[in-house]
């Protein structure tokens, strides 16, 4: 999986978000300590129940929710806290979001045409009326939508169509790096794989960076390059998905990936249900990190933990 | 069918909803039989009808929806000749009862927990507050609720989505029913928690010899937990058979559609197979099979005529023109046919569902 010279598009670090922070209350850590980066090209995926703080570390990096505490670096540059308003707009402009709900994300009262161009008309990214509408007229077009769609409403369209407008209107942007929140959770089976095909179709073309937000490992498995599972605010193991599903090793990773239901009844009726508890595991030793336990690999470790996970390790690669 | 306790019976069903002086046809001549003490899994897309076949079973369809024909046979009577609303209630909650998909919007929010369990009690079996409140309590600690004397006094937002969705089967439970409905219970909830769920309804079904009907569009689920499955597309069951059967030896395209479009079956780098389109409008008549112009395998009878109910074998039939003796041999598609084989392949390394 390892690519030589991997550029680092999008560092966090110690990144810590706290919510309802005052003097008399200590507030909320919903993000605790997140270390991880993002190469160039690659499909990040970002895996947790709901609470866990994924989605909030993904507004973070878009500058929705204000950090309390680390850095953000994007394309080499500081983007976190205080920053001039051209590099703002360049955040802006450059990261690009897909939501969940497509229902909820799209301008009900606007038809598709505002939607899709008002990122346009933010950064006057056209050059004429027709050099806009052209644009609009290509990115519709590019995720599978007609031109003559512009003048719709939202409400018009079906769940996988409205998806497909929230790309669009992030594509537009030409952005650098995409954060899809949970884009094909609001939609049907049958509709799911379209979207991801088309979001890995623009990945190929453009070279495209994504963080993908999920609850659902088997998705992620299909679509990620590498993986990071978050609990309670805690990322716990981050390492490419092959080497995830193949040697998971923190507690957590495994119940995570053994509560996912496979689409295969003999695998599934054979199955034990394991319960991830954070009251019957050992602490004992020195507070915690993310380490390093292999190429690549980062468990949420001490001392002694890491050697236990080392030999685990060993152990498992054996055969 | 031979020799087997069918606990309900529907024979040739249609549902009608009037929406804005139109008529939609949600289900469209459905016949099913339900056999005691099985879990059958419903499976479709949204709109395809299944919550609104199972909502017939308790006379729960919405103001504008009615059933337009059809019978439904449960303990020797046909359910659907129930008119008032007091003889439904001898059935709904009573006998079939129902989990919902959002625990949240399913509890009042203005109720102590234990109220609304020891309501149900009190109502339906006719017992003393203090009575109800033994068995609430009981009944709590049956489906994992820890403490159950301390929590009985709580609101519904002093639990969680999980624990809530405990609450509503411990509910539905209260009544001892011979079928329960479980429409989409775990949706809303976690992976996490959602094992957990299912693990404890398969265990109260044991427990309390209830039939299952599983309502859900996650192929995975259904694999856990059903022992029949029943596809549904545009109104219709066009798919019926063991869950191995469904699994392993398809015959509808629109099953090879659904199962080879599950990212858990993708294969990096290569594309995931994609069903075009989407479903048809229910407002239409639709001609011929109705997943014809969605599917790569339709014939030229398939537009034309609707197709009939072919037998596989004993447990398995399918409505499509692929299974006429007349009709060309197609071959499903490969990821069906090594469906288990990948997911072997997925699933033994790493110890995390053992060697198999």
């Amino acid at each position: 999986m390892a690519i030589d010279n991997k550029e680092v598009l999008l560092e966090v670090k110690n990144l810590e978000v706290t919510f309802n922070n005052s003097r008399k209350n200590k507030g909320f850590r919903a993000v605790k300590n997140a270390n991880f980066h993002i190469y160039k090209g690659e499909t990040f995926g970002l895996v947790g129940e709901s609470g866990s703080g994924k989605t909030t570390i993904g507004r973070s990096i878009m500058r929705l929710n204000p950090i309390s505490d680390g850095e953000i670096w994007f394309n080499g540059k500081r983007i976190d806290g205080k920053i001039s308003n051209e590099d703002k707009r360049e955040v802006i402009r450059n990261i690009q979001m897909i939501f969940q709900d497509p229902a909820a994300s799209l301008n009900e009262r606007a038809t598709i045409d505002y939607c899709v161009s008002e990122g346009l008309y933010n950064f006057h990214l056209y050059e004429s009326e027709e050099d806009r509408e052209a644009k609009v007229d290509a990115a519709l077009k590019s995720v599978g939508l007609l031109p003559e769609h512009k003048s719709r409403y939202p409400h018009e369209f079906s769940g996988g169509q409205r998806q497909r407008v929230g790309i669009a209107r992030a594509m537009i942007m030409e952005p650098k790096f995409i954060i899809a929140d949970e884009p094909i959770s609001a939609l049907d089976v049958s509709i799911r794989a379209q979207v991801l095909n088309l979001m890995n179709k623009f990945k190929e073309e453009r070279g495209l960076t994504y963080m993908f937000i999920a609850h659902d490992l088997s998705v992620v498995r299909y679509f990620a390059d590498r993986i990071a599972v978050i609990h309670n605010g805690r990322i716990v193991e981050v390492a490419p998905t092959d080497e995830l599903f193949k040697y998971p090793l923190h507690p957590y990773t495994l119940s995570l990936l053994q509560a996912v239901p496979m689409p295969d009844p003999k695998i599934e009726k054979a199955k034990e249900l394991v319960i991830y508890d954070d009251s019957i595991r050992d602490f004992s030793g020195e507070k915690p990190i993310l380490r390093e336990v292999s190429d690549d690999h980062f468990v949420f470790a001490n001392d002694r933990e890491l050697k236990e996970y080392q030999e685990k390790l060993n152990e498992m690669k054996k055969d | 069918m031979s020799e087997k306790n069918i606990i309900l019976s529907v024979k040739d069903l249609e549902v009608k909803f009037k929406v804005r002086d139109r008529v939609l046809t949600a289900i469209r001549n459905v016949s099913l039989d339900f056999e005691e003490g099985k879990v059958v899994a419903i499976v479709g897309e949204s709109g395809s009808g299944k919550s609104v076949f199972t909502k017939t079973f308790t006379g729960m369809l919405e103001v504008n929806g009615e059933v337009s024909n059809g019978e439904i046979w449960f303990e020797g009577e046909n359910l659907l000749e129930l008119k008032k609303d007091s003889d439904w209630e001898k059935i709904r909650g009573k006998k079939i009862a129902t989990v919902f998909q959002d625990p949240m919007t399913s509890l009042n929010p203005v109720r102590t927990i234990g109220y609304q369990i020891s309501e149900v009690i009190m109502k339906h079996q006719g017992k003393s507050k203090a009575e109800a409140k033994q068995e609430a309590i009981e009944l709590m600690d049956k489906v994992g609720i820890k403490d159950p004397e301390r929590r009985y006094d709580e609101y519904p937002f002093q639990y969680s989505g999980g624990m809530r969705q405990r609450i509503v089967i411990a509910i539905a439970l209260a009544c001892r029913p011979k079928i329960l409905i479980c429409d989409e219970p775990t949706t809303a909830l976690d992976v996490t928690i959602q094992a957990q769920i299912i693990h404890l309804i398969k265990q109260l079904a044991d427990e309390y010899k209830f039939t299952t009907i599983y309502i859900t569009h996650d192929l995975g689920v259904v694999a856990n937990v059903a022992d029949y499955v029943a596809v549904m597309y545009a109104g219709q069951i066009i798919e019926y058979g063991t869950v191995e059967d469904i699994f392993y030896d398809s015959k509808h395209p629109y099953t090879w559609g659904l199962l080879s479009s599950l990212p858990q079956l993708g294969l990096k780098g290569e594309e995931l197979f994609a069903i075009r389109g989407t479903p048809p409008s229910l407002f239409e008549e639709i001609k011929g099979d109705a997943f014809a112009p969605r599917s790569n395998y339709s014939l030229k009878i398939d537009f034309e005529q609707e197709p009939p109910i072919f037998n596989v074998s004993e447990t398995h039939w399918a409505k499509t023109w692929l299974l006429d003796p007349r009709a060309p041999k197609i071959d499903p598609p490969s990821v069906i046919k090594t469906l288990h084989e990948r997911m072997l392949d997925m699933t033994k390394k790493g110890g995390v569902y053992g060697d198999r």
